[in-house]
């Protein structure tokens, strides 16, 4: 320890080299074993609409180990977690704003894993037994709420996670999902998620994360992924892997916007890390094994770039690969790459996207790295897209019913892909759909209607597989699994079903009770299709934690939007009111009928008299005597005979003893 | 001369009947523009059609009707009229099949409600003939009760808008009405039946057990010995032929008989189509459960809703408790005033749990409205009957107002719509209360007509002193 801990000291005080040295050193030291690991990447990308995609990637391993609960750069608070609440696998993400599948592209594999929906969204799969499942699943958000300052603990609540069946493809069962599609997500969310990595935002990328900048963007994404491996045996540590990646879109200020003229409008803005982010990064963290800046440009950029130097000089073909590629007519770069990456070609496309790598541990303070781009002529070209765009919206008005439409609408790129597809005649596009409702939206799933190119089909025709969980109130939410196949000639699809809207207690509505209810947003995935890029030279792939994400096959995934839904609310400052109305219209019933029940008319009276001086017997006889005296007297003046008081009181008397004898045994017996 | 106007009564009671099935018919097949069934004054969560075919849809996908808070009726009524919620036949409007079946529920109904009115009158007219009262109530008119009962059940606005909106109600307010045919008719197990499916399907017909013990143990219209001492008395004389009979046992025994049979296959058959998703105890609770507790606060024409929304929880047990014991209080004084009349006191059952159970709907006031025209004679001078009609129309009129104001335009809110559930609640119970003084007013009149005769014979002064 003593050992360590000295040259931590150290490392506050030397420079790069001597750190560098003694990295060296701790891993000569500790030969043998696998060590903890951190590894910060940044991806920048220019997007079609003049903006920017910058997509931080940090990675912290630990590896099964057996020497106690001491970490060296993983963080303390996500380890306890993970062999605490023996989590597998987990996600949780916090997001602004939403992400333009359109124009920003949805089948590579960053929006595919990193556009998430707004607002909050966790979910987590546990290695324990089914009913244990439940129990750690609300303390896991209890802790993750603490940790990361947010209402993650709303999602205790069974009404607010439900359990996917097939929709994850990692675990049916042990798997469990929740959203908070209102959660605000601001700095005091990422300042405890920078604490995890080892050099927070003091060195290395993370210096980048300039509050103000980041919550300018458009799109503001922080993620965090741990996966844990190895077995939970005695004594063994679980291994884990740490992903936290945080994904922002800017648009850039164009340092030329005072004097842009008509012919430069379609040019797209220059921009620098500095410009950006009011920053720059002046080398690594020390703590990082590596610390690379890439640059990528798309397929559809790459494409468009070759048809122009087509036009131009057809004497360069292949100038892409070429090692001087980093400037070319078409734009600048201020920094050159250390190495160019050219996307092995699929069969999926001709085009290949190109990605320029930058080493951070190159530069230093007195020489800071700041990449940046200047476009020189105006390019325009598209993303690639999904093969369909995923959109939900509402139907119908009032505050009574509507009905939920989610509508696939086939995007034209998608074409070359299905050419590789359709080998057979029927060709067809498996979609994947998992929509959780909340319990106050209640969804008759037999109105469950499917439209393809506007015409009614029948639901058994199109819907592979259905899975579903109705929503019980006040208990779990709805939760609906559907598979379709979809023709893939088909240009649209919709799926419309019906609700009806809840009515809730008052103290069930929040605060802002006429704003509105949100449905969590639906996810749409296509199982056929796999969003990866495979990069050649694939020898120095295997340090770089980024691409060889990339290079994982993923299915390609969307969200739709968060769905609001204005739900009928009560007088909220009625319940008095409520409660003394009400319970006078009763008393006006029970009183009234057993006043009409028991009224007897003067002949009755007579009858009755009648009937009771002619029995006989002693005691009814000396009774009904008394009682008529009684009477007699009382018809004058109220002076209270003592023969009545007394009679009065031993009723009474009995009454109040009877009444208490109840209320002792209601007392004893159910309180 | 007298078979004539008879005839010509029934031709014209058949004609009326007629001209209301074809009216539901023509309704049903502008269903599109009505869009009655979803309503919240015709489909309550235990007799909304959309729940009924939910249920079916999910018991189809193999998982329990009960799986959602969708469903809340009878496994039965899936049985039956589940798939008619999804049979279509080309050409014709949807769900034909199921409306075809409540008008034919709403036909018999009424069929039997005429049935037993005729049947209440005979009894009535042979009480009075004992009595030998027959002479002093010729001079006023007699309707046809059993007629004008029918009548009044099968073109109330409130029956028709009930049968082609789709709700259940018609086939819960028909074994209700087969359980009181039955013990008018003493057909035992029909009685049996209906009681036992009309409490399985939606509870508080429970309680109408009392008065059919008293319609079997003593047949429908038993003025109380104290009349006939009374009257003999005075007489003189004894007539054992017109006395009335005494409290029988034996129908009861066979009527606790044949409901514990009839019970016993209910639940087996429940249990048999509910074997696999959870039994007998998954449906009470989210039957019986569901209506005992009130957990669905949707609006409907009746005011528990609003006040479940409103009060604070913990009190709500409380006046859960309060709001179903209301209903149980008034059980013991009316049975013990009313059972000389069972089928009145059926009516007014009737009518109190129609008024205070947790869900009503149209369908239940439908019932009681119909159940009213037995009693057309005895009515003849109740008091506020103008006001109550008015009441009634206006209520009608103005609950569908004030409940587009409040959820489709937004423009009045809650209270709006809960003012007139207020009114109809006090409607109902203005109907009740006068109802019942009327009935008692009726029972005095007889007395004094009895009493006056008598002191008539004896001595003329004493009857002009009496009031």
């Amino acid at each position: 320890m003593a050992l360590l801990r000295r040259p931590l000291l150290l490392l506050l005080i030397v420079t790069h080299q001597f750190l560098q040295l003694w990295i060296a050193f701790g891993s000569v030291n500790e030969e043998g074993q696998k060590q903890e690991e951190f590894y910060e990447e940044l991806l920048l990308k220019p997007l079609p609409d003049r903006k920017v995609l910058t997509h931080f990637h940090f990675q912290s391993s630990a590896p099964p180990t057996s020497n106690g609960r001491h970490h060296h750069l993983f963080p303390k608070a996500i380890s306890q977690l993970v062999q605490k609440f023996r989590v597998k696998e987990m996600e949780l993400s916090f997001t602004q704003g939403r992400w333009n599948y359109e124009s920003w592209g949805g089948f590579d594999s960053i929006p595919s894993s990193n556009a998430k929906p707004p607002g909050v969204e966790l979910w987590a799969v546990f290695d324990v037994p089914q009913h244990l499942i439940d129990p750690l699943w609300k303390n896991l958000t209890h802790t993750l709420s603490g940790l990361f300052c947010a209402s993650i603990n709303f999602l205790e609540s069974s009404t607010a996670y439900s359990a996917p069946e097939w929709s994850f493809p990692l675990a049916s069962g042990s798997l469990r999902y929740g959203t908070l599609p209102r959660e605000a997500v601001c700095t005091e969310n990422i300042t405890p998620w920078l604490k995890l990595l080892p050099c927070r935002d003091k060195a290395g990328i993370s210096t980048l994360l300039d509050r103000p900048s980041i919550y300018r963007g458009f799109y503001h994404s922080q993620r965090l992924h741990l996966t844990s491996t190895g077995s939970g045996s005695e004594g063994m540590d679980l291994g884990i892997m740490l992903e936290q990646t945080l994904t922002v879109v800017l648009q850039p200020i164009s340092q030329r916007a005072s004097l842009v003229r008509d012919s430069e409008k379609h040019i797209q803005p220059s921009w620098s890390l500095s410009s950006i982010f009011g920053k720059q990064v002046s080398g690594k963290c020390v703590l990082a094994e590596t610390s690379n800046v890439y640059l990528l440009l798309d397929r559809g950029l790459v494409a468009e770039l070759k048809q122009l130097h087509k036009e131009n000089e057809k004497s360069i073909e292949n100038s892409l690969t070429s090692e001087n590629f980093w400037t070319n007519p078409s734009f600048e770069l201020s920094a050159k790459p250390d190495r160019i990456f050219i996307e092995e070609c699929s069969l999926l496309s001709k085009n290949s996207s190109v990605l320029y790598k930058f080493e951070v541990e190159k530069y230093s303070e007195f020489e800071p790295f700041d990449l940046g781009i200047t476009w020189k002529i105006p390019i325009v070209w598209l993303c690639q897209q999904a093969p369909l765009h995923a959109s939900r919206f509402l139907t119908g008005s009032g505050n009574e019913r509507g009905a939920i439409a989610i509508s696939l609408k086939s995007t034209q790129t998608t074409e070359g892909f299905m050419g590789a597809h359709s080998n057979d005649e029927r060709c067809e596009l498996r979609v994947d759909v998992f929509q959780v409702v909340p319990w106050y939206v209640k969804v008759y799933f037999h109105s469950l209607q499917v439209f393809v190119d506007q015409q009614p089909k029948a639901v058994s025709d199109i819907i592979e597989k259905i899975h579903i969980s109705p929503s019980k109130d006040k208990v779990s939410p709805g939760v609906m699994e559907l598979v379709l196949k979809l023709p893939c000639s088909m240009s649209s699809t919709a799926l419309t079903i019906e609700f009806d809207k809840g009515f809730l207690h008052i103290d069930e509505y929040p605060p802002d009770a006429n704003q509105g209810f949100d449905i969590p947003s639906a996810i749409v995935s296509f199982p056929n299709f796999h969003a990866s890029m495979v990069f050649l030279e694939s020898d120095s792939l295997n340090k770089s934690p980024l691409l060889s994400k990339f290079q994982e096959w993923s299915h390609v995934m969307s969200y739709t939007e968060v769905l609001l839904v204005p739900l009928t609310t009560p007088d909220f400052s009625m319940p008095y009111n409520v409660i003394t109305i009400t319970c006078t219209v009763f008393a006006l019933y029970f009183g009234s009928l057993l006043n009409a029940l028991r009224r007897r008319v003067a002949e009755e009276e007579r009858f009755l008299k009648d009937k009771s001086a002619k029995k006989t017997g002693q005691l009814p006889l000396l009774l009904s005597k008394l009682s008529a005296k009684l009477r007699g007297r009382r018809s004058e003046p109220p002076h209270s005979s003592p023969v009545s008081s007394s009679f009065i009181n031993s009723k009474l008397v009995f009454k109040v003893i009877l009444i208490a004898g109840l209320a002792v045994c209601w007392q004893y017996y159910f309180l | 001369m007298e078979k004539l106007k008879k005839k010509i009564g029934s031709i014209s009671f058949w004609k009326w009947v007629i001209a209301s099935v074809i009216f539901r018919l023509i309704l049903i097949y502008f269903p599109q523009n009505l869009n009655l069934s979803s309503r919240p004054e015709v489909s309550t969560p235990l007799t909304s059609f959309r729940r009924l075919a939910e249920g079916y849809w999910l018991k189809q996908s193999s998982m329990s009707p009960y799986a959602g808070s969708m469903y809340h009726g009878s496994p039965l009524l899936l049985l039956l009229l589940g798939p008619l919620t999804v049979k279509r036949i080309e050409g014709q409007p949807n769900h034909i099949l199921y409306s075809l079946v409540s008008v034919i529920a709403d036909l018999v109904s009424a069929m039997l409600i005429r049935a037993t009115g005729q049947n209440l009158q005979l009894a009535y007219l042979r009480t009075l003939g004992s009595l030998d009262l027959v002479k002093q109530i010729e001079g006023s008119e007699i309707h046809p009760s059993g007629d004008v009962a029918a009548l009044i059940y099968l073109c109330n606005p409130f029956t028709i808008v009930a049968c082609v909106g789709l709700s259940t109600s018609p086939i819960e307010n028909m074994a209700v009405i087969l359980c009181l045919y039955g013990a008018c008719s003493r057909l035992i197990p029909l009685a049996a039946f209906g009681w036992v499916i009309a409490t399985h399907l939606s509870l508080y017909p429970a309680i109408l057990i009392i008065p059919v013990i008293f319609l079997l143990g003593r047949g429908p219209d038993a003025p109380p010995w104290k009349l006939f001492l009374q009257r003999h008395q005075q007489n003189g004389m004894l007539n054992q032929s017109k006395l009335p009979p005494g409290f029988s046992w034996g129908p009861i025994i066979r009527f606790a008989f044949w409901s514990l049979v009839w019970s016993v296959y209910v639940l087996v058959l429940c249990g048999i189509s509910l074997k696999q998703f959870g039994g007998l105890w998954e449906m009470f609770k989210s039957t019986y459960g569901f209506i005992l507790t009130v957990e669905d606060l949707s609006p409907n024409i009746g005011v528990l809703w609003y006040f479940f929304a409103e009060v604070f929880e913990f009190f709500r047990s409380f006046f859960l408790i309060v709001f179903h014991v209301n209903i149980l209080f008034m059980i013991l004084p009316l049975a013990i005033r009313l059972h000389h009349r069972p089928c009145y006191l059926a009516f007014v059952y009737v009518a109190i749990f129609s008024m205070l159970k947790s869900y009503p709907s149209v369908g239940d006031s439908a019932l009681y409205l119909g159940l009213l025209g037995w009693f057309v004679n005895e009515f003849s001078d109740m008091q506020f009957s103008l006001f109550l009609f008015c009441g009634y129309v206006g209520v009608s009129l103005l609950s569908p107002v004030m409940h587009n104001l409040w959820i489709w335009r937004g423009t009045g809110n809650a209270n709006f719509y809960f003012a007139t559930a207020m009114v109809y609640a006090c409607l109902q119970i203005v109907l009740v209360v006068e109802g019942v003084s009327a009935m008692l007013n009726h029972e005095r009149k007889l007395r004094r007509l009895i009493t006056g005769k008598t002191q008539d014979s004896k001595s003329g002064l004493l009857s002009d002193s009496s009031p």
